[in-house]
């Protein structure tokens, strides 16, 4: 028991530790790259307490990563508000419209819950397009760049810094999402999942619970959305298309659904698979999403976070023996 | 001694089919009652009206004087009524400790409580699964364990509780002659140790006559005997329903 306790705690420190050195080892586009990576598993990791823990299902996140997005952009655009506010108040404004949504969800079982997310994120970018007044329709409003503050001016780049910003909130929010899935919350959403009836019979409230699922996951899809917006530097309707929302599920699906480490490989294959996949053919990232989430789902519905869990767990074990046997 | 549950003139009919027609019982606090009957009879329906699973066409079910057809499904933990499935519906995903923990829902102060390892509610789950000889089990995922250990898990669940009123949905059904004579021995001693009055339904006669106080049977929707075991099983009526006299 405590020999586990150290392993787990000894991984995290190791990825923590790596993380906070690796802007120094590479150039600065690379940190930049890796932000996105950070944006995009805060946004899996709201998909692992949806999907993963309450079994509900969004093919529509995407439009929370625009609430997020267009959140801090306007209130930076039009009232000058600094990021630091209109930050948690993205978290804040996707988070309400999640409760929202959710409580429609209550309603919606299954494919059709699929469904109506599915036309959700179809829906987003003609709406954003549409209030004109509002969003600056097709063309996007411009973000500021996050400024590097005062004493740690020449010290680190602009990359740089909003890299420690968005890795220290996911470390917070990975550290956050840990303890409410092992308290009393978290194993009410996974009793949801397994067996509705029998949680009901003890005591589990399925509106609450439900309901409080996917605002969770819409606040950490709206921080996430925040900060690709910021470092961007631009928000446009086109970028929380479909494509955003499918891209989303898929790392999730291939980081894996019921590990959070989960949530950081998702977020690597969100960023790098498009990357890698076009020099390969402009049209092979879809295809190869499609035919990737088709496998995984047949051959390794635990994705790659559970294949590694219990490829050092066997590890592991093996070498355990061997040092009995000696 | 005072009634814990009243059941009066409890009707439920799915379609045309009358499931249950004017059934009136009592159940003695303390007491452990043995809920039979023919299959088909109502007995399953019976319990998924008192949990508020099925909804009665008409009739009250009263706990402790509390109308429970006036309380959502999910309200009935917190008046300390526990119950196990026929079926058995574990949550196959997660550990047997976790299985017990959610039996503990209802009695956690908030949301964010027993994320740690020495909480209250951890406590008393793995002091249930001690004494139900289930401690070398806390870890495993329930998925993997033999019909007979998960069925002993649900008890767990149900345990933890707290229960007032549990409620036993053929506890010995699927289980091996050994372990039904345990069973025995283990549900008279959860009605002493935990003070909980106990509803079985059950077809295994000689675990019903051993362990009730009481028996209540059921034929075709309506209650057709209410009394000890002795004397029900020298009812005629009881007879006739089981062995189709005509």
């Amino acid at each position: 028991m405590r020999d586990e306790r150290v392993r787990r705690y000894g991984s995290v420190a190791l990825v923590a530790l790596l993380i906070a050195v690796l802007p120094h080892f590479i150039p600065s586009y690379g940190a930049f790259e890796l932000t996105y990576v950070g944006a995009y598993a805060i946004g899996i990791l709201g998909l692992i307490v949806l999907t993963g823990a309450s079994g509900q299902i969004s093919l529509g996140h995407g439009a929370f990563f625009a609430i997020g997005g267009y959140t801090v952009a306007l209130l930076g655009q039009k009232l000058g508000v600094p990021y630091w506010i209109s930050l948690p108040l993205a978290a804040l404004a996707s988070g309400v419209v999640g409760l929202g949504l959710g409580l429609v969800a209550l309603r919606l079982e299954g494919i059709y819950l699929a469904l109506a997310t599915f036309a959700l994120a179809v829906a987003t970018p003609s709406t954003l397009k549409h209030f004109k007044a509002l969003t600056g329709g097709s063309q996007g409003v411009v973000l500021s760049p996050l400024a590097v503050p005062g004493p740690l001016h020449g010290l680190i780049t602009p990359e740089q810094w909003l890299y420690y910003v968005t890795w220290t909130l996911a470390g917070v929010f990975f550290f956050a999402t840990s303890l409410a899935l092992h308290s009393r919350l978290g194993r009410a959403l996974h009793a949801l999942r397994d067996n509705e009836i029998a949680a009901v019979s003890f005591g589990v409230n399925p509106h609450r619970y439900k309901t409080i699922a996917f605002g969770w996951s819409a606040a950490y899809a709206g921080v996430a959305g925040a900060i690709v917006a910021i470092a961007t530097a631009y928000a446009s309707p086109d970028a929380y298309g479909i494509a955003l929302s499918l891209a989303l599920v898929t790392g999730a699906v291939l980081g894996g659904l019921d590990t959070l480490w989960g949530a950081l490989i998702g977020g690597v294959i969100v960023e790098f698979l498009p990357l890698w996949a076009q020099n390969i053919n402009p049209a092979a990232p879809s295809v190869i999403y499609g035919i990737a989430l088709i496998l995984f789902t047949i051959f390794l519905p635990g994705g790659i976070g559970r294949a590694l869990q219990s490829a050092l767990n066997s590890l592991r074990l093996r070498g355990g023996n061997q040092h009995a046997r000696s | 001694m005072p009634a814990l549950l009243e059941v009066r003139d409890l009707s439920i009919h799915f379609g045309g089919i009358a499931a249950l027609t004017d059934v009136s019982f009592e159940v003695a606090e303390g007491h452990i009652s043995g809920l039979i009957g023919p299959n088909g009879a109502g007995k399953t329906t019976c319990f998924n009206c008192i949990t508020r699973l099925y909804q009665p066409s008409s009739g009250r079910v009263l706990f402790s004087g509390d109308d429970l057809l006036q309380r959502a499904p999910h309200e009935l933990a917190a008046k300390r009524i526990a119950r196990t499935f026929q079926n058995v519906a574990l949550f196959d995903r997660l550990t047997t400790l976790d299985n017990v923990l959610v039996g503990y829902h209802s009695r956690y102060a908030s949301d964010v409580a027993g994320w740690r390892r020495d909480d209250a509610g951890r406590r008393e789950a793995l002091a249930v699964l001690d004494y139900l000889g289930l401690l070398g089990i806390a870890d495993r995922p329930v998925r993997g364990l033999p019909f007979g250990t998960r069925k002993m898990v649900e008890l767990a669940r149900a345990l933890a509780a707290s229960p007032r009123l549990l409620l036993l949905d053929e506890p010995a059904s699927g289980l091996s002659a050994e372990e039904v004579v345990s069973l025995a021995g283990v549900v008279k001693r959860i009605a002493r140790d935990f003070g909980a009055t106990i509803i079985m339904v059950e077809h295994h006669m000689q675990l019903v006559m051993s362990v009730s106080d009481h028996v209540i049977v059921l034929a075709s929707g309506r209650k057709i005997a209410d009394a000890t075991p002795a004397a029900v099983q020298r009812d005629p009526a009881v007879i006739e329903a089981y062995l189709g006299a005509a």
